[in-house]
């Protein structure tokens, strides 16, 4: 009966290890102190009604950047932890962790890095800014939007979830590389709240991959044809359409792993006809896409930043389109450069090597396009500018160290090594995470209606570039040491020691770096009096999120704009024609509010949380609620309400007077 | 205050590369540049080369951007300001070729060397190879010498200048088979055999060890390969024939239970055809009466597969 109601779930899994209970400790007295502050202030019914239930992209979008910057933190902690260790545990001395409790952190260190925050920060940024950039007042699909957004916040609980619960997470590498991954060789539910929590917030992106397709297909302005988008629409049109191509096989590759482990299947077992070959292709197929769905819109970030901080046109703007679309391409055609190691023979690894390589031509291309914006440019370096000269530095080094991989015999020397590690921290960093600050500097007084503290920002910067270079720069020599990653004990006969500790202490300067973020943040909002945003076009900017007031209003434009060129609203502002003389304004449809996505998303965290126990009445429930959940929306016909023409009169004009 | 800032910065990059000098030069041993066999030398002298090829592009970049950001800053009234120009043909045409040319002799090098550094491809030296049969276990290297018949558990040791032929498989998660200084590494699979061919130029003993993760003991599944002469390796099959341990299936069953920090051990002889029946196992659908013997070799009484 007790196996019934609880599964494998017992009282001996109840947290009991210093981490968990301390984990424990905090959610709760986090959760405690933001459940009395927002009773104090009496702001329960306002953060229901104004942000949890809202359909405004907006809002999910801020939504989505605060969570991820949590989930920073968790992974930060991780990333701390790791170095500690690593720097450590050499010879007699064996470091502060387990060799199993330093494995299930550096899994989740990777995967709550890549799915938690930096996707989560760049669906925020995107979420915010398409819309905008392409004049549209909401997405395609704003039901699916707040879903999407809480699929991916039931993921994030579930993968925090066994420090309050128990349990113990994947030890197996942020991929759960099968056949370790097997019930036979990971017999704890560590695997099972990998494959739920990803599984989940998985499901999340997918639907936001479909809605911002669709959005970016069939919502843009009068006059915006796809040649007009601005870089970072088009750069986030590619990125989700490998989200639709790619996240499926993630989807099917992690359910294959779980009938394996819950139903005694056989598909990437060893023996009973098994091939855990099979799970490395299928994981990869869709791992090394999501590398691109990553960088890719941070790509156009960086155009939109080099544009605008240039003062200046996009050069190249054609080839710069080609260039995104041939890499989305590209994309699917290299995965198996993951694996040059398995014995594929010469012919293949060559083939795959090359694909590779040729990834190297279309982002050339768009580095020096990016060079020739800036030429004959007038350049304001602004934070998000030095965000892109500081990419530029990190991504030269890891492409190069990525060229190199992509030779098959190269990378039979430093697969699996901490150079591999280096390489893509560098590429994630580097490139990715940059391209975030940048946006999220560049895009703040949009959202706030006041600038970032500049000072604060840039030297939060320097901290990230020394930092990262004093960090990174040692892994790629102990890559070529013969480190191999993943490693709790080393001996100090290797001479690995001094640099991992220069590495260690790299990750504290960066730390450095983080801390000035947050005050900068803190500093920016008590001195925002001096940084106000009063015209909506704090950088001279070019694109038509910069038309509209800081913050924009919540239909964003109260009359659509009619796009004529690329850089629509440099070329308003040209034609002096940003604000119309005659304002006749019509009547707005906007989509309701509405707390299905969280009901939904609710039920299917249980759905995850009892699979994870195998606590079948509970999935059987959960899984009908989601069902029930979904049926009566579709029958609720009434998810517009329409704000009257005389209603956005009255708004737009009691603003003008404020302003 | 920028300018203190901006002191600090330089002083902490001067820092930096005076500890990764000082470390650098302090420490002579980086195995994957420092090879010491056939296969590694020409490996590195790929990435050599393809650094070489790589600097090609990575140089004029850096210098253009940060020339660029120099002479186009916003205060330098001098510059030349043009804000509508955002295209030119032949310059275009330049940027996609540029790599283009750089990627297309990267890719004439990487076929041919794919394909001559092909793990599987046996080297010819003149002399007679060596075949070693490894298994990746939890946690350690078992190595089988079939032409001496005799096993090793963590430890290697092989004639210099004499190619040998790793054959490669797991009875465990999958793991990487991995000697820095002889050369790359090559997968161990469970069900499944793989070759590696690997030469050492000298006498000498090189680290290795199991590079992809395999579970709680795989950071102390370290190995060591030593090379010798010809009579030496002579001598030490000699010695390790010597040795009371044998290798039948009683003893492999009880050597390939979990374990950690595995010590050395050396075996005077070995089951005939282990390898083989190591991989069999898993692609034999276990029977009931597998214990008894059949004809698909999958009579190790095997226990794990089931779970």
């Amino acid at each position: 009966m007790m196996a019934f109601i609880f599964g494998k779930l017992t009282f001996a899994a109840l947290p009991h290890q210093w981490y968990t209970l301390g984990a424990t400790f905090s959610i709760a007295v986090g959760g405690l102190g933001i459940a009395v502050i927002l009773t104090y202030f009496k702001r329960w019914k306002w953060l229901w009604k104004e942000w949890l239930t809202s359909t405004d992209p907006k809002k999910i979008g801020v939504m989505y950047i605060v969570v991820s910057s949590v989930m920073f933190f968790r992974g930060g902690i991780d990333a701390g932890m790791i170095w500690l260790q690593q720097a450590l545990s050499a010879g007699g001395s064996h470091g502060f962790l387990t060799g199993s409790h330093f494995q299930q952190i550096f899994t989740a260190h990777g995967d709550i890095m890549v799915f938690f925050v930096t996707m989560g920060l760049l669906f925020g940024l995107i979420n915010y800014v398409v819309p905008l950039q392409i004049g549209a007042r909401d997405l395609a699909f704003p039901f699916l939007n707040t879903l999407g957004f809480w699929l991916y916040v039931a993921g994030a609980a579930l993968i925090n979830l066994f420090f309050v619960l128990g349990g113990d997470f994947a030890a197996t590498g942020w991929l759960a590389q099968a056949p370790l991954s097997e019930l036979q060789y990971s017999p704890g539910v560590g695997v099972d709240y990998w494959i739920w929590s990803l599984q989940v917030s998985g499901l999340g992106t997918l639907l936001g991959g479909i809605n911002f397709l669709v959005t970016i297909l069939k919502m843009r302005a009068p006059g915006m044809t796809l040649m007009k988008m601005p870089l970072f629409v088009w750069t986030s049109l590619c990125s989700m359409v490998l989200v639709i191509s790619v996240f499926p096989i993630l989807t099917v590759t992690m359910g294959l792993l779980f009938l394996d482990r819950f139903a005694g299947f056989h598909f990437f077992t060893t023996g009973f006809g098994g091939n855990a070959m099979l799970y490395t292709n299928l994981i990869w197929m869709w791992g090394h896409p999501e590398v691109y769905i990553l960088i890719l819109p941070a790509f156009g970030v960086y155009s939109e930043v080099v544009a605008t901080f240039s003062q200046k046109r996009l050069a190249g703007y054609v080839s710069m389109v080609c260039a995104t679309i041939a890499i989305t391409l590209l994309a699917l055609l290299v995965w198996l450069h993951h694996f040059f190691t398995m014995g594929a023979g010469a012919d293949v690894n060559a083939f795959f090597g090359m694909m590779t390589m040729v990834i190297a031509i279309p982002t050339g291309a768009q580095v020096f396009n990016w060079l020739s914006t800036m030429y004959k440019g007038r350049i304001r370096f602004f934070t998000p500018m030095r965000w892109f000269l500081g990419f530029i530095s990190t991504f030269t080094l890891g492409g190069m160290a990525g060229v190199m991989m992509a030779v098959p015999p190269i990378d039979f020397q430093v697969h699996n090594s901490l150079f591999l590690v280096a390489h893509f921290h560098t590429m994630v960093i580097g490139g990715a995470l940059f391209g975030i600050f940048a946006g999220l500097t560049y895009w703040f007084p949009k959202v706030m209606g006041f600038r970032l503290n500049e000072r604060l920002g840039r030297y939060a910067f320097w901290c990230w570039i020394v930092g990262f270079f004093t960090s990174f720069v040692p892994l790629y020599i102990l890559g070529f040491m013969g480190a191999t990653r993943r490693l709790d004990h080393y001996d100090v006969s290797t001479g690995w020691q001094p640099l991992f500790m220069v590495s260690a202490a790299g990750l504290v300067i960066i730390a450095c770096g983080v801390s000035l973020q947050i005050v900068q943040v803190v500093v920016s909002i008590k001195q925002r009096k001096q940084n106000l945003d009063t015209t909506g076009d704090p950088w001279n900017g070019r694109t038509l999120e910069w038309s509209t007031v800081s913050p924009p209003p919540f239909y964003n434009f109260a009359i659509i704009p009619k796009v004529a060129s690329r850089d629509a609203f440099w070329e308003m502002k040209q034609n002096k024609k940003s604000k119309q003389e005659k304002m006749q304004y019509e009547d707005i449809y906007m989509p309701k509010n509405t707390a299905m996505g969280i009901y939904v998303a609710g039920f299917v965290f249980l759905v995850g949380f009892a699979l994870v126990w195998h606590i079948i009445w509970l999935a059987v429930a959960g899984l009908l609620g989601a069902t029930i959940c979904v049926i009566i929306r579709t029958f609720d016909e009434e998810t517009e309400y329409v704000l009257p023409a005389a209603e956005v009169a009255k708004i737009e004009a009691g603003r003008n007077t404020n302003g | 205050m920028i300018k203190v800032s901006k002191f600090i910065v330089l002083f902490l990059i001067f820092v930096d590369i005076i500890l990764l000098g000082y470390i650098l030069i302090g420490n002579s041993n980086i195995s994957v540049l420092n090879p010491q066999g056939l296969i590694a030398l020409k490996e590195r002298n790929l990435i050599i080369i393809a650094t070489l090829l790589s600097l090609a592009a990575v140089v004029p970049v850096f210098i253009l951007t940060f020339l660029f950001a120099w002479k186009y800053r916003e205060n330098n009234s001098k510059a030349k300001y043009d804000p509508d120009w955002d295209h030119d043909t032949k310059l275009e045409l330049t940027w996609w070729a540029a790599p283009f040319v750089i990627i297309l002799i990267l890719a004439v090098i990487t076929w041919k060397s794919t394909h001559e550094l092909d793990p599987s491809k046996s080297i010819n030296a003149g002399t007679k190879p060596i075949t070693i049969q490894v298994v990746a276990l939890q946690w350690k290297w078992l190595f089988i010498y079939p032409e001496q018949n005799i096993a090793t558990v963590n430890f290697i040791q092989f004639p210099d200048r004499t190619p040998i032929n790793f054959e490669l498989t797991a009875d465990a998660p999958m793991n990487s088979f991995w000697i820095p200084q002889l050369g790359g590494q090559m997968y161990a699979m469970a069900g499944m055999g793989t070759h590696l061919h690997l030469m050492a130029d000298a006498p000498g003993e090189f680290a290795g060890s199991a590079a992809e993760i395999s579970g709680r003991g795989f950071s102390g599944m370290k190995f060591v390969a030593r090379t010798s002469s010809q009579a030496d390796f002579d001598a030490w099959v000699q010695s390790v024939k010597e040795s009371q341990n044998k290798l039948d299936l009683p003893e492999y069953n009880k050597l390939a239970a979990p374990s950690e920090n595995n010590p050395v051990v050396f075996y005077a002889s070995a089951e005939e055809g282990l390898y083989n029946k190591i991989i069999m196992k898993f692609i034999a659908p276990a029977s009931p009466d597998a214990s008894q013997g059949g004809p698909s070799g999958g009579n190790m009484h095997m226990q794990g597969t089931e779970h």
